[in-house]
C-alpha cells in the first residue's frame, strides 16, 4: 500500500436514476430502474427504442444558453457532476483550483452527436456551413478541457478512451498521479452521452443491445438466463480524489480509500472477452496486489455485469477462478441492471456505488434476476438490497478493445 | 433595408441563435468584451449573417469589425 494513501472526499453524479448522489443511491437500494422508452429523439425504424436517459436536466437553464450551446451534452453532464462533487468535497467552485489539482476523465465515444450533426450538414449544405464549434464538441477530450476551464484545473490532464473501462481507468490513473506525488488532488470521472439513432443502429448490428422494446425497465437483466444484451445509457459521475493528508488538513469528510488498481488488455478480440475472462482475472489480481490485501478480504464486487451473454458468463468464470471457494461467499451485484450501461461513465459511477456501500453498509441489488443460469451461479444479490458491513469492495470494468480496469476500495 | 432594420435582424440572431442577453445587444456593444463572442463564435456569427442576408463575407472584411454597429454597417453595405 502506498505511503500517500488516496481517499475520496466528494461525489457528484447525473445519470438515468437521478441528478444527485442521494437520489441515485436511494433508487439503487430500492431496485428502481432508470431505463425507459427513448425521449430525446424519434426511434422510428430503429431496432431498439429504449435506453437510460438523464431526466429533468435542461442545460440552457443550468448554465445559460450562450454557454450551453457551445458544448456537447456529454460536457454539460460533466460540468454538472463536477460542480456537485466539488461542492460535496467542501471546495469553492468560484475559485480556480490551480496547478496542484489534476483532471482525469473517461469517455467511450465523446461528442458523437456533434460528429453526426457535422456530417449531416456537410452532406446537405457543403463544407462552408459546418458548425465552427464541431471540432471542439466532438473531440473526446472536450469534457476534460471544458471542466478544466470552468473550474480552473491547471495540473496534468488526461482523457481516457478505453470504451466501457474508460472511467475505471480514469480513477486508477488519478490514483497513480496522486500516489506518485504529481499532484495532491485529482478530479476524476467519466461521462457519456452517446445514445443516438446511429449508435443504436451500429451497436445493434453487432447484436450487442437488448431488444426487449416492450419492457424497457426489465430489459437489462445481468446474470439472468434470458439476458439478451446491454442497454445504452448516459450520464456523468465525478470523484474528488486526494491524499489522506490533504483531506485531513482541510477537515474534509472521507467516503473511503481508493486502495487498488489493476489494468490489463485481453489482446484477443475487439469485442469478445478472452476465454474464461483471462484478461479480467489478471486485472483483478493486479488490483488486489496493488491494494496489498488478500483476496478473501474482498466482500463485495460491483460487477461489470453488462447483461450480454458473453460478458456475464466470462466475468463469472474469472471471479470463480480467482476467488475459488470464496467466490460463493462474495456479495456481487450489477447496478447496470438499473442504470443501463453508462459506457465511458460506468467505471466512475460504479466506483461511487462501492464507496457508498462501504460507507453505508448496504449493497444494492441486481434487478431483473429471475431465471437462474447454470453458468452464472454466484450470489449476485438478486432483486433486493442487502445490509452488510464490508471492509473492501471491488469494481470491475471491461471495454470493447479488450481493456480491463479493476479498482479496490477500502472502508475509512 | 434600413440600418435599423439590419440592427433588429442582427439583434434577433444574437438573442435567438446565440443565446446572448437581449439587453447587452446595442450598436456600441463590443463583440468580444461585451457579448463574450470569442474567435470561434465570430465564425458562427458570420455564418448566421450569411444565411440570414444571403451574402458572403470574406475574412478580410471582418478585420475592422469589433462592435455590433460596425457589423451592422458592413452588412448594410453588402445587402
Amino acid at each position: 500500500m502506498s505511503m500517500r494513501r488516496v481517499v475520496v472526499t466528494g461525489l457528484g453524479t447525473i445519470n438515468p436514476l437521478g441528478n444527485k448522489v442521494s437520489d441515485s443511491w436511494e433508487k439503487l437500494l430500492n431496485g428502481v430502474s432508470g431505463i425507459d422508452h427513448i425521449n430525446l429523439f424519434d426511434t422510428e425504424n430503429l431496432p431498439v427504442t429504449f435506453a437510460g436517459e438523464v431526466k429533468n436536466f435542461d442545460a440552457n437553464e443550468y448554465m445559460g444558453k450562450q454557454y450551453a450551446r457551445k458544448l456537447d451534452r456529454s460536457a454539460h453532464l460533466s460540468i454538472f457532476a463536477t460542480e456537485q462533487a466539488l461542492k460535496d468535497a467542501g471546495l469553492d467552485t468560484e475559485t480556480r483550483l490551480g496547478s496542484n489539482v489534476g483532471i482525469v476523465f473517461g469517455t467511450g465515444i465523446g461528442g458523437i452527436a456533434a460528429t453526426e450533426d457535422a456530417v449531416r450538414v456537410f452532406d446537405s449544405r457543403g463544407p462552408s456551413r459546418i458548425n465552427p464549434l464541431a471540432i471542439t464538441q466532438l473531440m473526446p477530450n472536450s469534457s476534460t478541457g471544458q471542466v478544466a476551464i470552468k473550474f480552473g484545473i491547471e495540473g496534468p490532464s488526461l482523457t481516457i478512451t478505453t470504451a466501457c473501462a474508460a472511467s475505471a481507468n480514469a480513477v486508477g490513473e488519478a490514483k497513480n498521479l496522486i500516489e506518485n506525488g504529481i499532484v495532491d488532488m485529482v478530479v476524476a470521472g467519466g461521462t457519456e452521452s452517446g445514445t443516438t439513432p446511429m449508435t443504436i443502429a451500429a451497436f445493434s448490428q453487432i447484436r450487442a443491445l437488448s431488444t426487449k422494446n416492450d419492457t424497457p425497465s426489465e430489459a437489462c437483466s445481468p446474470f439472468d438466463k434470458n439476458r439478451d444484451g446491454f442497454v445504452m445509457a448516459e450520464g456523468s459521475t465525478v470523484l474528488i480524489m486526494e491524499t489522506e493528508e490533504s483531506a485531513n488538513s482541510r477537515g474534509a469528510k472521507i467516503y473511503g480509500y481508493v486502495d487498488g488498481y489493476g489494468a490489463t488488455t485481453d489482446a484477443h478480440h475487439i469485442t469478445a472477452p478472452a476465454e474464461g475472462g483471462a484478461g479480467a482475472l489478471r486485472a483483478m489480481e493486479l488490483a488486489l496486489k496493488d491494494a496489498g490485501i488478500e483476496k478473501n478480504k474482498i466482500e463485495y464486487i460491483n460487477a461489470h455485469g453488462t447483461s450480454t451473454p458473453a460478458n456475464d458468463k466470462n466475468e463469472t468464470l474469472a471471479i470463480k477462478e480467482l476467488f475459488v471457494e470464496h467466490a460463493y461467499d462474495l456479495q456481487i451485484s450489477s447496478t447496470k441492471s438499473m442504470t443501463g450501461h453508462l459506457l465511458g461513465g460506468a467505471g466512475a459511477f460504479e466506483s461511487m456505488v462501492c464507496l457508498l456501500s462501504l460507507k453505508n453498509n448496504k449493497i444494492p441489488p441486481t434487478i431483473n434476476l429471475n431465471t437462474p443460469d447454470e453458468e452464472c451461479d454466484l450470489n449476485y444479490t438478486p432483486n433486493i438490497s442487502v445490509d452488510k458491513e464490508i471492509s473492501f469492495a471491488m469494481s470491475n470494468s471491461f471495454g470493447f478493445g479488450g481493456h480491463n480496469g479493476v479498482l479496490v476500495f477500502g472502508k475509512y | 433595408m434600413e440600418t435599423n432594420e439590419v440592427f433588429e435582424k442582427v439583434k434577433g440572431l444574437f438573442v435567438e441563435d446565440l443565446g446572448i442577453d437581449e439587453s447587452k445587444v446595442t450598436m456600441d456593444a463590443k463583440l468580444e468584451e461585451d457579448l463574450e463572442i470569442d474567435s470561434l463564435g465570430i465564425v458562427e456569427v458570420v455564418m448566421a449573417f450569411e444565411d440570414e442576408f444571403g451574402i458572403e463575407i470574406d475574412d478580410e472584411e471582418l478585420s475592422d469589425v469589433s462592435t455590433v454597429g460596425q457589423a451592422v454597417n458592413l452588412l448594410h453595405s453588402k445587402i
